[in-house]
C-alpha cells in the first residue's frame, strides 16, 4: 500500500522512529477508507469537476512551475490522497493540490488558504517554500 | 478531573509542564504519529468523496476525538496536563504572552521563518520536524505577516455562533451553516484564517508540527461547546444515509469506533475553565 511506501519514503528523508510510529494509526485510516469505499461510495474521481484548467508551464521566481490535467482523473493507485485530477509540480516534484467545491484550489502547502486556479496555487507554493524543495510526493 | 484553561491564564509551573510533556511526547516518537495521522487526512478529504476529518459535518467531532488521544497521550506523561486554549480573539498579537521564550516560543525570523527562541526552536535540540512536505527540519512561524492579515474579532465569533443550523448540504466547503462558517471556508472565516495567521507549519497539511496547533483546536472544539449552550435545541446533521459523509451514529476513521453522536457532550470527557 502506498501508505507505506510515502512513509518509508519520508523516513528516507532523514526521519526516524516518530514516522515509524505513525504506520499504524495511518494504516488504521487507510483500512478504513478502503472499507468505506466498499460500502455507500461511488467513484468520486471527478464528480462535480467542471473542465480542468489549461496547462501551465513558467520559471516563477526561480522555480520551474507546471500544471496539467492528469490524463486518466488522476487515477493514480495510492491509497488515501485524493488526487484534484490536476497534477502541479515545482522544479518537477510534485505538490499535492486539491480543487474546492467552488472551484478555488489549495495545496499541502497552503492548506487553509484558496486560490483561484493552480498556477497561482503554485506560485503561492514557490514564496512558501523560500528556496527549499519538495519532500518526495507518494506516487 | 480534567479542566482545559485558557493558555493565558496558566501559571509558569502549568507551561513548564506542558512543554516538558510535549518535548517528551516528541522525543518518544508518539508526537509525530499525530501530525502523519491528520496530513493523512488532510490529504484525502475532499469536497468530492470521502471527507472525515475536514470540510465536512464531522470536522468538530473528528478533532474532539483527536484532541482526546493526543490529551490522554500528555497525560500518560504527566497527568497534571490538559490542553489549553488560545482565545485568539483576545489575545491576538505577536506580543501575547502565548508567544514568550518560557511558552511556544515567538515569531521566525525574516529570511527563512525560523523560530529562534523556546523549546520548539530548532537550535534547542528538541523539536526536529520529521513529518512533512519539503526539506526544512526546523519549526517555521511568521506570525501575522500574510499581507495585513488580522485574527477574527469576538465579533465575527458571535456571528457565526448566531447560526442556528449546525450544517447544510452538501456538507462540504460550500455549506452553510456554523460548522462551515467555524472551519472558514465561507463567510467571516474563523479557523482557516487562524492557521494562516501562524504562518509556517500551520499553514500546511502539517499542522500540528507547531504545538500551537493544539491550542488553536481546542479554542475551536469550545467555540463548538459555546455554540451548543446557545442553540440547546439544534444538533448535529446530517442524522442518516449521507453519502461519503459521517452521519450522527456512523463511526469515524481512523478509530473506526467512535461516532460524531459519542462526541456531542464534551462534559464526559473535560470541561472548560469558564461556564459553557
Ligand atoms: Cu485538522
Ligand atoms: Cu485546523
Amino acid at each position: 500500500m502506498s501508505t507505506t511506501s510515502s512513509l518509508s519514503r519520508r523516513s528516507a528523508l532523514g526521519a526516524t522512529l516518530g514516522v515509524f510510529g505513525g504506520l499504524a494509526l495511518a494504516g488504521a485510516a487507510h483500512a478504513s477508507a478502503d472499507r468505506a469505499r466498499d460500502g455507500h461510495r461511488d467513484h468520486p474521481a471527478l464528480a462535480g469537476h467542471d473542465a480542468m484548467p489549461e496547462s501551465f508551464d513558467e520559471i516563477y521566481e526561480g522555480r520551474r512551475i507546471q500544471g496539467r490535467p492528469a490524463s486518466h482523473g488522476g487515477g493514480s493507485p495510492h491509497g488515501g490522497h485524493h488526487s484534484a485530477g490536476y497534477q502541479v509540480h515545482v522544479d518537477g516534484r510534485e505538490l499535492h493540490v486539491m480543487r474546492n467545491a467552488d472551484g478555488t484550489w489549495i495545496s499541502v502547502v497552503n492548506h487553509y488558504e484558496t486560490f483561484a486556479n493552480p498556477r497561482a496555487v503554485a506560485r503561492a507554493a514557490v514564496v512558501e517554500l523560500q528556496g527549499s524543495t519538495l519532500a518526495p510526493f507518494p506516487a | 478531573m480534567t479542566v482545559r484553561k485558557n493558555q493565558a491564564t496558566l501559571t509558569a509551573d502549568e507551561k513548564r509542564r506542558f512543554v516538558d510533556a510535549l518535548i517528551e511526547l516528541k522525543r518518544s516518537g508518539r508526537y509525530d504519529t499525530f501530525v502523519t495521522t491528520h496530513n493523512e487526512f488532510i490529504m484525502s478529504d475532499t469536497d468530492f468523496g470521502d471527507r472525515v476529518g475536514h470540510r465536512s459535518p464531522s470536522f468538530l467531532p473528528w478533532h474532539r476525538r483527536f484532541l482526546l488521544q493526543f490529551e490522554q497521550a500528555l497525560q500518560s506523561i504527566d497527568s497534571s496536563v490538559t490542553l489549553p486554549y488560545w482565545d485568539w480573539t483576545a489575545d491576538r498579537t505577536a506580543r501575547s504572552s502565548l508567544w514568550a521564550a518560557d511558552f511556544l516560543g515567538g515569531t521566525g525570523r525574516s529570511r527563512d521563518s525560523r523560530v529562534m527562541d523556546g523549546a520548539f526552536a530548532f537550535g534547542s535540540g528538541n523539536w526536529p520536524i520529521r513529518v512533512r512536505v519539503d526539506g526544512r527540519g526546523y519549526l517555521r512561524r511568521s506570525l501575522g505577516a500574510g499581507g495585513g492579515l488580522t485574527l477574527p474579532t469576538r465579533a465575527e465569533v458571535d456571528s457565526v455562533l448566531a447560526m442556528p443550523t449546525y450544517d447544510t448540504a452538501p456538507w462540504n466547503s460550500s455549506s452553510d451553516g456554523f460548522r462551515n462558517h467555524l472551519e472558514g471556508w465561507r463567510g467571516v472565516n474563523l479557523h482557516n484564517r487562524v492557521h494562516v495567521w501562524v504562518g509556517g507549519q500551520m499553514a500546511t497539511g502539517v499542522s500540528p508540527n507547531d504545538p500551537v496547533f493544539w491550542l488553536h483546536h481546542a479554542f475551536v472544539d469550545k467555540l463548538w461547546a459555546d455554540w451548543q449552550a446557545l442553540h440547546p435545541d439544534s444538533s448535529y446533521l446530517p442524522r442518516g444515509g449521507t453519502r461519503n459523509v459521517v452521519d450522527l451514529d456512523d463511526t469515524m476513521r481512523p478509530w473506526n469506533d467512535v461516532t460524531p453522536a459519542d462526541m456531542l457532550d464534551h462534559t464526559a470527557f473535560y470541561t472548560f475553565d469558564t461556564a459553557a
